[in-house]
């Protein structure tokens, strides 16, 4: 059932995913000015060297916004589009189980982050390596503005893998948004006030990662950790941050997709 | 087929369906009318689980609801406030990614039973555009469609008619009626009086959150115990009946006799020429609209 709701706008949605590292590399390329150390996205003056790395690169500038604002409007728009569009409650009567329906909207969802994500990695890789050249047989270099030692190479087969680490924390971080605004859209029926409800949660928690006055809970705000999978290309690996990340995102994914299944199951269908 | 007891659904302070028992009966064709806001829709949606009841008890198809209707629901086609389709997406792609949504769709016959749905309901020749350039009817048609398409016991339609032509119309009383016969139990909702008094065997009157009434339709349009005479020569027809006579327009009277037969052979034997005679039949408006009235008045007595 999952895969049957995979629609144009998925498409388009992948699309602009994949077009935003693009653009930036079209910009990279023709100037070669990388962004001051500390500054700018992760990777981006290490691509410059090497275009093997743009994946992560492209990771690192799809992760903070775009990629979470498309999963919450998708999310939101899950079952609350269902129901604006009159088709929730033929769904329901078809019979389909309430909380099997939620499973597959869930499932829909994880396919499409794999997707996109899939998708972005593809092309930037593409993008990489003909607007940067290099060689990933070669080896790449751990880029010295994120690692403390520079000069280490990875091997193609453990860059491979990093990425793969990345995928797996990238989806599960988007998972959470997803139950985020798969609660809220059990709540309404307009789709757009869900995902909107969704980003207000995020931009919050973006803004209080920021705010020294709010350090007491900066540990538990849902996107502190989001850019933890970059330590993933440290070498060596440092996984605190990423397990504390995982594991917030995990209380989330279960406390809001409980919150989601108990009000979906009791709701009156009347629209 | 159907069975409630007490039925109550309130939203707040509102109460949307206030005490009803319904009784629908195999092979009935069931009309429940009622003007908008009376609680019809509430109740079609309580009894496909979609609401949940305040108090009281369902029972469809021997199922108690909301309890086990997924046992239900699949020997149920039904139609809810109008259809629901993606609109970017043509009727064929609909009906096939509804059927294929939820169990008792077999995947080996789905096409030839999307076929055979879509002719009932005369869409058999639609083409690929999506249902968004389809017509009001069009899409009424292909909700029907929908809930024919695994040849269900009982229909739950409301409103079905919405937004069709005379002549739709007509074609789908036609449908139901030949489902009905072929062993379908059809229940529908309607707030037009002429269409359950065309296709239906029982009624169901709501009035705000209440059932009013309820009973074969046969027996609520019993005769009135007068007949209705037409004639040229209305004055000798009221010299012969002295009395009887209660209203006359033109040459239209109404007679309070209880046989038309015997009031026949009386005119004749008195040599009255008569054009016209019948039996007065209360009609369905009659009825509704006397059952209406009383329950408001009770509600305000009870108050």
């Amino acid at each position: 059932m999952a895969k049957l709701f995979r629609r144009p706008r998925t498409y388009v949605i992948a699309g602009l995913l994949c077009a935003l590292p693009f653009v930036v590399a079209v910009f990279l390329a023709t100037t070669r000015i990388p962004p001051p150390p500390g500054q700018g996205g992760a990777f981006l003056s290490a691509v410059l060297s090497n275009g093997a790395l743009y994946p992560a690169a492209a990771m690192a500038l799809v992760m903070p916004v775009f990629l979470p604002v498309s999963v919450a409007v998708l999310a939101g728009d899950s079952v609350a589009g269902e129901a604006s569009q009159g088709t929730l409650r033929y769904l329901l009567i078809r019979p389909v189980g309430r909380t099997r329906l939620l499973v597959a909207k869930l499932v829909a969802l994880i396919v499409f982050v794999l997707f996109a994500i899939g998708a972005v990695l593809l092309t930037s890789f593409l993008t990489g390596i003909t607007m940067f050249g290099g060689e990933p047989a070669a080896g790449v270099a751990i880029p010295a503005d994120v690692t403390s030692l520079s000069g280490v190479t990875i091997t193609p087969f453990g860059l491979v893998l990093r990425l793969l680490a990345t995928v797996v924390y990238i989806v599960i971080s988007m998972l959470s948004v997803a139950a985020i605004a798969l609660f809220l859209s059990t709540l309404t029926d307009s789709g757009l006030g869900a995902a909107m409800g969704a980003l207000a949660v995020l931009v919050t928690s973006q803004v209080l990662v920021t705010l020294d006055a709010a350090a007491a809970i900066r540990p538990y705000l849902p996107t502190r950790y989001w850019l933890a999978w970059i330590d993933f290309f440290r070498d060596p690996m440092l996984l605190r941050d990423v397990e504390r990340g995982a594991g917030i995102q995990l209380v989330f994914l279960v406390v809001l997709l409980g919150a989601a299944w108990a009000n979906f199951m009791t709701r009156d269908i009347t629209n | 087929m159907i069975t409630t007891n007490g039925l109550v659904k309130t939203y707040g302070q509102v109460t949307a369906v206030d005490g009803v028992d319904l009784a629908v009966r195999e092979g009935d064709r069931y009309g429940l009318l009622g003007p908008n806001g009376s609680g019809k829709t509430t109740l079609v949606r309580m009894l496909l689980g979609l609401v949940f009841a305040t108090r009281g008890t369902i029972e469809v198809l021997g199922v108690p609801v909301p309890k086990r209707v997924h046992d239900a629901l699949p020997r149920i086609g039904a139609m809810v406030e109008g259809p629901g389709m993606y609109p970017h997406l043509n009727g064929r792609a609909n009906l096939t990614l509804m059927d294929a949504a939820g169990p008792g769709g077999g995947r080996a016959d789905r096409k030839r039973r999307i076929g055979e749905a879509l002719e009932r309901v005369g869409l058999a020749g639609i083409d690929k555009r999506p249902v968004k350039a389809y017509s009001l009817g069009m899409r009424q048609r292909l909700g029907l469609a929908a809930a024919l398409l695994r040849r269900p016991q009982l229909l739950i339609l409301d409103e079905p008619t919405n937004g069709l032509d005379p002549r739709g119309i007509r074609e789908i009383r036609e449908l139901l009626a030949g489902l009905n016969a072929e062993g379908t139990t059809v229940f529908l909702s309607s707030h037009l009086l002429g269409e359950i008094d065309a296709l239906c065997t029982r009624v169901g009157v709501m009035d705000r959150g209440r059932l009013v009434l309820q009973d074969e339709l046969a027996a609520l349009r019993a005769e009135t115990g007068r007949v209705l005479v037409g004639t040229p020569e209305p004055e000798r027809v009221i010299a012969l009946l002295d009395g009887r006579v209660e209203q006359r327009d033109g040459e239209r009277l109404t007679v309070r006799h209880p046989d038309p037969g015997d009031l026949n052979a009386e005119l004749i034997k008195a040599g009255i020429r008569v054009t016209a005679l019948g039996a007065e039949r209360r009609t369905l408006e009659q009825v509704v609209l006397e059952a209406t009235t009383t329950s408001s008045d009770r509600v305000e007595g009870s108050s």
